[in-house]
């Protein structure tokens, strides 16, 4: 799960992470009420999104002056903004950040994540802030030095005074950056989170070292004893159609092609998505079904692969071990039969009770394309696409 | 023979009176030696009760005592699930096999820190545990479409590996054995380990190593086999058409900052001399022409 920038940094506060003074706002009258209250002669405007590179996408500007600020704040609130992140469609801006304007010496960048080599959380600095750390990570990586944490020590003082010089923090700021450090940790251990950043960090005209921007993501399998972070959680930034796959326990992720598919486990889901691209078609989605699949859930499943208008064929893909394959030949014909299904449907069943649910599929009335193995499957979705006006 | 378990294993099922760890219990206990295997289960307040003959007890330490229980399988809710772990790791069992899906990622980086220095082997979690054809299975796997044979199988997936057991089962091929790692980022055994295992196992002749975007424990087994590997081992990587900084259904299964992708998997491994398929229809085929 993702929240928002001046979530992460009320979070971090939270663990001693100093960070500039700022108001979440949802209209051009709060910024111009939070601007005052913040005071000062500079603010900055920030849109709030989940995607980064909002500063080059014209999400991020400076305000000199109220006037300034109530233009910035109106073209950014409702504009669609487009980073890297977001895609071509980009994101609806609805929330803006006003911030008191920093005065920046330096920039470093300071990250977190669970490292699967180590096993462990790692923090990451280097005196390389404020640009894609990924750049850096690929043309420069010896730039970015990075500590394990042992998890019951947590990050020693130690080892935060030696990532804080190996990345240039003067001498006077080294107390700030052992904070910073430190109460990140504490944060991303305590929130569950699998990655944090503050990038950049700065060193202020003054010499103190403030996070100026924050981004956490969590764990969704932690979400459960983490009630605090859920409240944070913003359903206009998720797509529509994950949000209902996940209410039903699905797991599904939308693609850019025609061709639906809908599988029992996510290696599989994978798998098949691969092998309609292998013979030449596009795969419209990822969905596992999970290994519990009712009647409910593939209908839902239908549902959510039937909001893609460019929908031309759908291939079910079922290796059966727990679910059996009358279960989930009993729910195909059903959920066709509930959501009057227009496109083609090619239906390939293997493992635990394949007779019975190739027999109910045959006697169904159904008009689906039985399958035999996975590149059969394949092959027939395929054609099945192109012939296919769609009906979605 | 046959690598982490056979007939001699004596199992025990933590979280046995769920409705998960009975159904597959009774599964396990119906496949091949699973009777004689299946010795005991654990559910805290339970013990004295049984479960279709097998004593349940209140804890891990008990079970072991009374039963020389040597390996222990998981199906107890996520949020006790690596405790559930460390308790099986604390009783000394040989053999760890979470199940469990949706543990979190803090419980398991805590749990792998306790493990360090001490002699029990995890699989898992989120996987579909590990099967010794005709000898015993444990976990979910539908038992009926393997057999035994020359091939060792090791996948992060559940229901792909079983596409690869019914593939080489389709084309007159048997299974050594079969081991899921599982879907987690952070877990037990790697690819690098079980390849490992079935390199000094006489009974496999060859591995079939099924991969999914994410990590790099492909890369990392791949590099191996180069150097150690004294048998043929064929791949294939699932997720080549899978869009970066997406999850794709298992927690591990994510390209993040351009690493992780199937065509570097995919490409590294070739340079290290595994034979590769793009097309998951033909994962049993390669594997019988490399034999």
């Amino acid at each position: 799960m993702k929240i928002h920038e001046y979530q992460a940094k009320a979070v971090l506060r939270k663990f001693g992470v100093p960070t500039p003074n700022g108001v979440a706002c949802f209209s051009v009258d709060e910024a111009l009420a939070a601007a005052r209250t913040l005071g000062g002669k500079l603010w900055v405007v920030k849109a709030q999104i989940h995607a980064g590179g909002r500063g080059k996408g014209g999400g991020v500007k400076l305000a000199r002056s109220e006037e300034e600020l109530r233009t910035h704040a109106g073209a950014i609130l409702g504009m669609q903004l487009v980073t890297h992140q977001t895609g071509p469609g980009g994101q609806t801006v609805r929330r803006l950040l006003i911030e008191e304007g920093a005065d920046i010496r330096k920039e470093y960048y300071v990250g977190m994540v669970v490292d699967r080599v180590s096993q462990r959380v790692v923090l990451m600095a280097s005196a390389e802030g404020g640009v894609d750390i990924e750049q850096v990570a690929a043309t420069s990586p010896e730039k970015i030095h990075r500590v394990a944490i042992d998890p019951l020590a947590g990050l020693t003082d130690a080892q935060a005074d030696d990532i804080a010089r190996r990345i240039g923090v003067p001498q006077a700021a080294m107390s700030d950056a052992r904070a910073i450090f430190q109460g990140l940790y504490r944060a991303f251990d305590q929130t569950d989170a699998s990655l944090a950043e503050i990038n950049p960090m700065i060193l202020t005209g003054a010499g103190a070292l403030v996070a100026l921007d924050a981004k956490m993501n969590f764990d969704d399998n932690a979400l459960f004893r983490q009630p605090d972070i859920v409240a944070l959680r913003d359903p206009d930034e998720e797509d529509a159609a994950e949000v209902a796959a996940a209410r039903y326990g699905l797991s599904y992720v939308p693609l850019e092609g025609d061709i639906g598919c809908l599988v029992n486990g996510a290696g599989l889901a994978m798998a098949t998505m691969d092998i309609i691209k292998f013979y030449g078609g596009r795969p419209a989605n990822f969905l596992d079904v999970g290994g519990g699949a009712t009647t409910e859930k593939v209908v839902e499943a239908f549902k959510i692969m039937l909001r893609n208008a460019e929908l031309k064929a759908i291939l079910v893909n079922i290796f059966g071990g727990i679910m059996r394959c009358d279960v989930i030949a009993t729910a195909l014909v059903e959920a066709a039969r509930q959501v009057s299904l227009q496109v083609p449907l090619v239906v390939r069943l293997e493992g635990t009770n394949v007779e019975l649910g190739k027999n109910i599929l045959a006697g169904s009335g159904l008009a689906t394309i039985a399958a035999s193995d996975m590149a059969d499957a394949a092959e027939k979705v395929v054609k099945a696409a192109r012939g296919s006006k769609g009906g979605a | 023979m046959s690598i982490l378990i056979d007939k001699s294993t004596r199992v025990l099922t933590q979280g046995i009176t769920g409705k998960t760890g009975q159904f597959h219990t009774s599964a396990g206990l119906k496949y091949a030696n699973g009777a004689a295997c299946y010795v005991a289960g654990v559910t805290p307040g339970k013990g004295g009760q049984s479960f279709e003959g097998v004593p349940i007890f209140n804890t891990v330490r008990e079970a072991r005592e009374k039963t020389g229980v040597n390996a222990s399988v998981i199906y107890v809710p996520p949020p006790y699930a690596a405790a559930a772990i460390d308790e099986a790791v604390d009783a000394g069992l040989d053999l760890v096999i979470c199940i469990t899906d949706g543990v979190p990622v803090r419980d398991m980086i805590r749990t792998k820190y306790r493990m360090q220095g001490k002699k029990t082997r995890l699989i898992g979690p989120n996987c579909p545990g590990v099967i010794t054809p005709d000898e015993l299975k444990i976990g979910i796997m539908p038992g009926h479409i393997h057999r035994k044979g020359p091939v060792g199988v090791v996948s992060r997936s559940g229901t792909l590996t079983y596409e690869a057991v019914g593939q080489l089962t389709a084309v007159g091929l048997g299974q050594s054995s079969c081991v899921g790692t599982g879907g987690d980022p952070i877990n037990g055994l790697k690819h690098v380990d079980v390849l490992r295992m079935f390199n000094d196992d006489p009974q496999t002749e060859a591995v079939i190593m099924v991969g999914e975007i994410g990590g790099n424990d492909e890369e990392e087994a791949a590099r191996w086999v180069k150097a150690n590997m004294r048998k043929p081992v064929v791949g294939f990587i699932a997720g080549v058409t899978a869009p970066p900084g997406k999850r794709m259904g298992h927690a591990g299964a994510i390209v993040s900052g351009g690493r992780g992708t199937a065509a570097e998997k995919l490409a590294v491994m070739e340079e290290c001399g595994i034979k590769v398929t793009r097309n998951p229809a033909e994962m049993g085929k390669l594997l019988k022409s490399v034999l």
